[in-house]
């Protein structure tokens, strides 16, 4: 009897334990498809966030809300760019899971350069050449986990960029 | 016609590395051309890396990208061999597409 017992009790448990884990996928799945919707979404052209002229503004329209300052945001730009018009510069993060690295810089006449979407299974680093029209800061924003994260340097530049 | 893009594509086994440079005017709309009058802007807005049927990669760019603009990012997987396909459209609507073998 008693070995019956416990033959039931096991089934009776893996039986649960099916259960459990066709509902823990079947709640999996929602979050799912409402974020693959978001994304899409998110692969239209920023357009509005381009024609802003400060970075705050930028930054605004690109994600509602604002960065704070971290370490885990690595910013690589010279100290002194002798031509304006090719600045190297490179972002990376040790943060989890990101989905977005911008840069702006602050005195351009738009201060978003140029905005990456990193879905998941990408490395979050970029490296790019941008223009800066005079000296002032570079900022990189990191966006992870629903978070916004920066970092911002000054590079000197000796001849601008933007012509004029 | 050649491309505008030109791409390298390394697989260390874990990550693929992409290099990507791309011939385009990348024109602000700031700069003045020898007659004293503005050059209207003129840039790539967007740029995609796809592999796998996925993209991998997505640049949305503004003016201040640098003429004939030069990228580097890596992802996780991609085989030797395998496509990456690389597209970009600009503010004009051009746009080119190419493919590349990862090596």
């Amino acid at each position: 009897m008693t070995m019956t017992n416990d033959g039931l009790a096991a089934t009776r448990r893996l039986i649960i334990k099916g259960v459990a884990s066709v509902a823990l996928v079947g709640l999996g799945q929602l979050p799912f498809s409402v974020s693959r919707a978001l994304a899409a979404a998110n692969d239209k052209y920023p357009e509005d966030a381009f024609k802003q002229k400060s970075e705050a503004d930028a930054i605004k329209a690109l994600y509602g809300k604002n960065p704070e300052p971290s370490d885990k945001v690595k910013l690589d730009a010279p100290e002194i760019a002798e031509n304006g018009a090719v600045v190297p510069i490179s972002v990376s993060s040790s943060l989890a899971d990101v989905s977005s690295i911008s840069i702006l810089v602050s005195e351009n006449p738009n201060a978003l350069a140029a905005s990456y979407k990193i879905p998941a299974g990408t490395v979050p680093g970029v490296a790019n050449r941008l223009k800066m029209a005079k000296t002032t800061n570079v900022i990189a924003v990191v966006e992870a986990g629903g978070k916004l994260y920066s970092a911002s340097r000054e590079v000197k530049v000796t001849v601008g960029g933007c012509g004029g | 016609m050649a491309s505008s893009i030109r791409v390298r594509a390394t697989s260390s086994g874990e990550t693929t590395e992409v290099q990507a440079l791309i011939q385009h005017p990348m024109d602000s709309g700031f700069v003045k051309d020898a007659k004293g009058e503005l050059i209207p802007p003129h840039f790539i807005q967007q740029l995609t890396f796809e592999y796998d049927g996925k993209n991998v990669f997505i640049a949305d760019w503004g003016p201040a990208v640098s003429k004939d603009p030069y990228i580097k990012f890596s992802f996780k997987g991609g085989k030797k061999g395998d496509d990456l396909k690389i597209s970009w459209i600009d503010n004009k609507g051009a746009s080119d597409t190419t493919t590349a073998k990862i090596q």
